[in-house]
């Protein structure tokens, strides 16, 4: 318990600790999902060249 | 050397090696990261004048740090994109903004955070420190509004470049802020004359905990030119290979 309170500044110091992680957390997914709909954007417009027979 | 970065240019070279070298930036950003949040939260002692609320600085310095770095990062690719037609060196600029821009965020929430306990606010309007650091989230949104905002690839690289680089004035002003004008912040820590003035149990997680972000920093930045490359190839060949092998298969 006396770890978690951080003497007496407990809200404070979790709290920066909580929304640098969740920052970081939210980058990573970003990127990924960002990459992920690219890719599978490109993937969409070449696969309907191709049967559009270009 | 010339052959080393004329292949690294080459954007499906480059889209291979960032691959590779991600897990490996991440990898030891973690592990970095992990130590110096234990030993920061857990092992150093507490502050003789501002006890258990110093240990925000494990997160505070990277992010203050990376906030600036990613700057300088963008600035100077964009420059060199500029100068040498490079569009690599575009594709790194446009893909470090938002990340600088999350960091400089983090940085001054965190920084707000320490502030309240220390100084009795979370903010205050008009100080060096805390305003040019604002200014910075700025140049950040003012980069990536103006790249948004132009259709053509290379207008929006050239336009979004000289801005980027008209900015890279704020960055002397945020570090030396402190120096120049009175701040409510406090002076350097680490990078002063006479060397860090900081005990060496809080030292070692600190300097682990501003590798390990920027390692990570690295991979996110990789990850993200990557998508940028694919994006600004998407006529090349290698790409449509790439995406769609079913095709030539």
């Amino acid at each position: 318990m006396e770890l978690l309170s951080m003497g007496g500044y407990g809200a404070y110091v979790w709290t920066a600790y909580a929304l640098t992680f969740g920052v970081v957390l939210l980058c990573v997914a970003q990127g990924r999902r960002r990459h992920r709909r690219v890719f599978s954007d490109l993937r969409t417009r070449f696969r309907s060249a191709v049967e559009r027979g270009k | 050397m010339w052959t080393f970065l004329h292949k690294l240019s080459s954007p499906p070279h480059f889209y291979d090696l960032a691959a590779r070298m991600i897990p490996w930036l991440a990898g030891s950003a973690l592990l970095l990261i992990t130590y110096g949040t234990i030993a920061g939260l857990f092992f150093a002692p507490p502050d003789y004048q501002q006890g258990d609320s110093f240990r925000i600085i494990y997160v505070h310095v990277p992010a203050a740090y990376l906030s600036m770095m990613a700057y300088a990062v963008l600035a100077v690719s964009a420059g060199i994109g500029l100068i040498w037609r490079i569009k690599l060196a575009h594709a790194v600029a446009a893909g470090a903004a938002p990340l600088g821009a999350w960091f400089t965020f983090l940085a001054l929430v965190t920084g707000s955070i320490w502030g309240r306990p220390m100084w009795g606010t979370w903010w205050e309007w008009g100080d060096p420190r805390l305003t040019s650091e604002l200014i910075l989230l700025f140049l950040y949104f003012g980069y990536m509004a103006l790249r948004a905002a132009i259709d053509d690839t290379a207008k929006a690289d050239r336009a979004s470049a000289v801005l980027a680089l008209a900015g890279a004035v704020n960055l002397p002003i945020i570090h030396f802020s402190v120096e120049w004008w009175s701040s409510l912040h406090q002076g350097p820590t680490l990078i002063r004359e006479g060397g860090p003035a900081i005990a060496a149990e809080m030292l070692w997680p600190l300097l682990a905990m501003i590798l390990g972000f920027s390692l990570l920093f690295g991979a996110l930045l990789l990850a993200r030119v990557r998508t940028e490359v694919l994006i600004r190839e998407r006529r090349a060949k290698w790409v449509r290979k790439l995406v769609y092998p079913e095709e030539t298969a």
